[in-house]
């Protein structure tokens, strides 16, 4: 079997691991593991709204996939995408308020806000990595913390003692009657375009620029970068901040296109976390990035039809999610695993 | 309120909020001091908390005062199962160990919810009846089955002035169980062969190969006592501080103890420090409202604290903090 085929095979194989474990903690349980699965398939394609609904929800995960998936290029891990995404949602959201201006002006500056946002909350890590050779995932995982605190304090502060922000103008809106008509009034909104342009970005900047080269070069080997003459300090920070740019942005289609405000949080959005989830099982490619974010953000839009549906509670999925990133995680024994077999056909 | 009066309501308090942390931290110091980073303590803090209400809930009748104790040896148990599948990834299938950690994390908040509403028919277990016995004034007899028999007529460590009210007034024997493991991990992570093979496995996994060290099965055995540790502190902190068990229950405790366990530098007592530093800041942004001073400081700067103070530690702004050398690398036979 050639390499690359393996390298297809071991998502494919997880992913259905991850639905087969789903699958068997569903019987143990006592719930129908098939009317639970239909619940989950009615919930992602059951009609024109929910394939809307799982459109939008597909947005935030292509940007946390890609943020996730940019770092792991350069050699980093950047857990902070969670933290980064919600500076960025709030970010977005603060400019929406802020001011009112003309769309062309307003709806580019809160983007921008967001992707700022972003970028400077990668920059911390990238910098201390970068600096003082402290390793990013812990200083991300602080990161995101500092941001939960520090967005809910300063909604605080924003709305005046409330939960949430008003709801931002107009002209800040990614909001699309388009595609409203089109699905039936989901809250499917033109930020998918914006993803889906990050895709292109991300594959433009890795595979055709000098700066792509060399960001991978330190994901392989950041001691032949060096002798190589490429600025590892530079590259690694570069990277950091591009990551968080990315997450930043996708905290932008929540405030801008989704929820059109940002409230304060008891606890994480999680999408940065999928977003780990998002980018492994896109083998840390462009393209491998959009099958992930469309599989997860599937599963977990399609997730809230189970209850209504088959009775089933919705963490079901987000255990799948947790079982498929495990056997991603685990890729070298299925590796193994499918050796051994490709050998005994032989052998036969 | 004076500034003692304000010292004995804050240290007690902050001790209070420490000994989950303490424990969870300590797990953290055995997992990465074998070579195996944990950021699973989140999730393996999660299943303790869960198993330990759902325990206390089901066998309140049956056990009476001793439930919240055995509900600790029952959540230890889960979540050593829970570390195992840590183990397998990380050390026998070469899983990176931040990914796995984090599928843990995904998977017992995922999985506790899941039994929760399968069992309960809501997002959250009903308030436990049965909570730890609190101390208004500790002293040797209060230890269990010695105390009264050897120490009865010792005075409460309370009655000593100004240490007394503040360290051992509303004294929960978990907090004392907390601080002895932390001196209980010290030893045996310092002073005994068992620790040094756990130090060495983590600091040169092939040095400890050649030596006749089974590498693979120290870090397992690495693994599970962290696991054990990160449940009963999971199911401390649910038992002490909530009374049930929902989403929200455990939300960042192990990660502020992982980030107490960087603070402390990977040592016990230091990690012990940390959880008891960041006790402190918990508990003053919980309370702080009330006190002169701290009042005037916004609630967000103390919440914040413990994770800013990791990122400058972690900076060498307050020491260098020095990683077990062979941390988050598997160990492969024979690969140079």
């Amino acid at each position: 079997m050639s390499n690359r085929a393996t390298n297809l095979l071991v998502p494919i194989i997880s992913v259905l691991l991850g639905l087969l474990v789903g699958a068997i903690i569903m019987v143990v349980s006592g719930y129908s593991p098939i009317e639970g699965y239909v619940a989950l398939w009615n919930g992602i394609f059951g009609d024109l709204y929910t394939i809307g609904e799982t459109l939008r929800q597909i947005t935030p995960y292509l940007l946390a996939g890609l943020a996730v998936a940019f770092a792991f290029r350069s050699g980093l891990f950047n857990i902070g995408v969670e933290g980064q995404l919600i500076v960025g949602w709030f970010a977005a959201a603060y400019v929406g308020v802020a001011v009112e201006l003309p769309k062309i002006i307003h709806l580019p500056l809160a983007l921008l806000a967001a992707v700022v946002a972003g970028a400077l909350w990668g920059f911390v890590p990238g910098l201390l990595k970068a600096k003082f050779r402290v390793h990013e995932v812990i200083v991300t995982i602080m990161m995101n913390y500092i941001a939960l605190h520090t967005t809910n304090a300063l909604i605080r502060t924003v709305s005046g003692g409330g939960d949430r922000t008003e709801s931002i103008f107009e002209s800040a809106s990614l909001r699309s009657e388009f595609f409203q008509n089109l699905t039936d009034f989901s809250r499917l909104h033109y930020g998918i375009f914006i993803a889906l342009a990050m895709v292109a970005v991300m594959w433009f900047i890795l595979e055709k620029t000098t700066l792509g080269f060399e960001l991978k070069a330190v994901g392989f080997n950041q001691n032949a970068s060096e002798y190589a003459g490429m600025n590892v300090n530079k590259n690694i920070i570069l990277a950091m901040v591009i990551s968080g740019a990315f997450a930043g942005l996708g905290g932008a289609m929540e405030a801008l296109g989704t929820f059109e405000y940002v409230s304060s949080k008891g606890g994480f959005t999680g999408i940065g976390f999928d977003g780990i989830a998002v980018a492994l099982l896109g083998m840390n490619t462009p393209l491998g990035v959009v099958f992930g974010a469309s599989l997860f953000g599937s599963l977990k839009y399609g997730a809230l039809n189970m209850p209504n549906e088959a009775g089933i509670p919705v963490e079901i999925v987000e255990i799948v999610i947790a079982v498929i990133i495990f056997f991603v995680a685990s890729g070298y024994i299925i590796r193994l695993f499918l050796l051994r077999a490709a050998n005994k056909k032989e052998a036969k | 309120m004076s500034f003692l009066e304000v010292l004995y309501f804050i240290v007690p308090s902050a001790i209070f909020y420490a000994a989950p942390l303490i424990l969870v931290a300590l797990g953290g110091v055995f997992s990465e001091r074998s070579g195996v980073v944990n950021i699973g303590l989140e999730g393996l803090m999660v299943i303790g908390a869960f198993v330990g209400i759902l325990f206390n809930l089901l066998f309140a009748d049956q056990f009476g005062g001793l439930t919240p104790w055995l509900a600790l040896i029952a959540a230890m148990v889960a979540a050593l199962l829970l570390s195992l599948v840590h183990a397998v990834a990380s050390i026998s299938f070469r899983a990176d160990q931040v990914v796995s950690g984090v599928a843990i994390n995904l998977l017992a908040i995922a999985l506790a919810l899941y039994l929760v509403k399968r069992i309960f028919d809501k997002g959250q277990t009903d308030f436990i009846t049965e909570r730890f016995q609190r101390y208004d004034s500790f002293g040797l007899s209060d230890i269990p089955f010695i105390g009264p028999r050897l120490f009865s007529n010792v005075p409460d460590f309370s009655d000593i002035p100004i240490i007394g009210p503040m360290f051992f007034s509303q004294v929960y024997m978990t907090s004392v169980f907390a601080i002895a493991m932390a001196f209980v991990a010290w030893f045996v992570i310092y002073k005994t062969p068992f620790g040094l093979r756990l130090r060495s496995v983590g600091e040169h996994p092939m040095a400890a190969d050649t030596m006749g060290i089974n590498v693979t099965r120290m870090r397992y055995v690495a693994v599970m006592i962290s696991g054990a540790l990160a449940g009963i502190g999971g199911a401390i902190y649910a038992q002490t501080v909530t009374g049930d068990f929902g989403h929200a229950t455990i939300n960042g405790q192990g990660f502020m103890a992982l980030a107490a366990m960087i603070f402390g530098k990977w040592h016990p007592l230091g990690a012990m420090g940390a959880a008891l530093f960041f006790g402190l800041a918990q508990s003053l942004s919980i309370a702080g409202s009330s006190i002169p001073f701290i009042e005037d400081v916004p609630n967000v700067f103390l919440l914040i604290l413990p994770y800013v103070l990791t990122i400058l530690a972690l900076a060498g702004f307050i020491g260098r903090a020095n990683a077990p050398k062979a941390n988050g690398k598997p160990y492969i036979k024979g690969q140079r």
